[in-house]
């Protein structure tokens, strides 16, 4: 699976999808490879601040927890319904289920992320 | 893959919930290799076994096996294992890969006292392929002319395995119907092959360690180094059934006559979360903000799609349908204590 070029990601395997000042965040395919069949999907409440490196969330696999941390610093707008009774869509469609909408503080803090060919290089090693 | 007690094993070949339901609704193909075998022969093996072993070999018949807890004297567990009686005098014990060296020294040391008795540790001698499933009887038939269906539970018979010198037991670690069959290792790829070649119209697939593990959870089967080890007694786990106290003397008799008597202080019980959170193990069974006991095992398992563990709680928690409390990664979450095991094929 290709690493989608309009998409903006992590270290810790996250990506974002910037539209004005809402990021979409969800995890990768090289995240759900490692976790396993994703059963559960921990989100937090709607208004939740949160800071670059926080842990916001997490992700269960029948084998493994993970922790989901925050790309950047903003406000939680929306959490994806879907992933209540469809956790499952984050195996099969990673780049496209987004878990939290945030609202960034700072439209441009974006700018550290690495871009698709960066990550795949991570990924890759 | 990972290492797994020395070994290089597969955690999964094509999604571990994928292979669960194969295993509950087909059959599954495991290659549990890893596994020790420790062979007891001589004029004493018997005396030997029931020294060492909790339950009662002397009601085992060449061909039959039993499961039983090779006990330390507090009445705890060196290992778990399946002891197997070839010949009135000649038994096979299967222990945990992890366990294989130290329940070895540990035997050949306590039979001494015995005498007359020989133990080898005869891993090497042996791979052993698992096939587990309502169908596994179906898939094995074509490459065995040993009649499965006369091979009762927990019984064990020998033939040939897609022409490879076979032991086919009839046991598992699944909760499902099935065959363990051991073979020489020079003809465990072709055996494992004719296996999967022979189940391909039925869909039966190859299965990891993480569907083992999620399998034998949903049957409530104990997991040494999880739910069951050195420090936890054969009662406190909730094996009681697998100890023969009418046979005499055995290490750890004593302690564990007297925990039957005054009772033990703590339990393993088997839970479902009521809210919504998976429990692991290493997390803490709470009350009032403080650890009164911990979850062993637990996972969301793929047959029964709920959150499910084992857990050790003080003794007057028990029962059924009691509620406890887990702390989830700091959030206290709720649970019901439940009957075990999980699932059963048989539905009781």
């Amino acid at each position: 699976m290709a690493y989608p070029a309009d998409l903006k990601y992590t270290k810790d395997h996250e990506w974002m999808r910037v539209s004005g000042d809402v990021a979409e965040i969800g995890i990768t395919n090289y995240a759900q490879e490692q976790l396993g069949d994703v059963v559960f999907v921990e989100l937090p409440d709607i208004g939740r601040r949160v800071n670059p490196g926080e842990a916001f969330g997490s992700i269960e696999s029948v084998k493994a927890v993970s922790e989901l941390f925050a790309p950047a610093a903003g406000e939680i707008v929306e959490v994806n319904p879907l992933l209540k009774d469809h956790p499952e869509s984050v195996n099969s469609k990673p780049h496209e289920t987004w878990m939290v909408r945030l609202r960034l503080s700072d439209s441009n803090a974006t700018g550290s992320l690495l871009d698709s060919d960066a990550y795949e290089k991570l990924v890759s090693t | 893959m990972i290492p797994y007690a020395g070994w290089d094993m597969p955690v999964e070949y094509s999604g571990i919930s994928n292979e669960h339901l194969a295993v509950r609704t087909r059959a599954g193909v495991f290659d549990v290799s890893h596994m020790g075998e420790i062979e007891i022969a001589g004029k004493n093996a018997l005396a030997a076994v029931q020294l060492i072993s909790s339950n009662d070999a002397s009601l085992l018949q060449p061909g039959q096996a039993q499961y039983a807890a090779l006990t330390t004297p507090g009445g705890t567990f060196v290992d778990d294992m399946l002891v197997y009686r070839m010949a009135p005098s000649h038994f096979m014990l299967v222990v945990n890969a992890a366990n294989t060296a130290k329940a070895f020294t540990w035997i050949h040391e306590q039979i001494k006292t015995v005498g007359d008795v020989a133990a080898i540790d005869s891993s090497s001698r042996y791979s052993l392929i698992a096939v587990q499933g309502p169908a596994a009887r179906e898939v094995l038939q074509p490459l065995t002319a040993v009649e499965l269906g006369d091979i009762g539970y927990y019984r064990f018979g020998y033939g040939e395995v897609a022409a490879g010198r076979a032991t086919i037991s009839r046991t598992g670690y699944t909760g499902e119907d099935g065959f363990e069959i051991f073979v020489p290792p020079n003809v465990a790829d072709r055996v494992w092959q004719a296996i999967l070649d022979s189940g391909r119209s039925a869909d039966v697939i190859p299965c990891g360690l993480g569907a083992r593990d999620t399998l034998r959870l949903e049957a409530a089967m104990r997991l040494y180094g999880n739910d069951i080890d050195e420090t936890t007694t054969v009662l406190e786990a909730g094996l009681g059934w697998t100890i023969g106290w009418k046979k005499g003397s055995f290490i750890g008799r004593d302690r564990l006559v007297e925990q039957k008597e005054r009772g033990t202080a703590r339990k393993l019980v088997g839970f479902e979360m009521i809210d919504r959170a998976i429990a692991r193990q290493g997390y803490s069974v709470v009350s009032g903000g403080r650890a009164i006991g911990v979850v062993t095992s637990g996972t969301q398992t793929p047959f029964l799609k709920k959150a499910i563990g084992m857990a050790y709680v003080p003794t007057e928690l028990h029962a059924v349908d009691t509620e406890i409390e887990v702390d989830i990664r700091g959030r206290v979450s709720k649970a019901r204590i439940v009957r075990l095991p999980f699932y059963s094929r048989t539905g009781v």
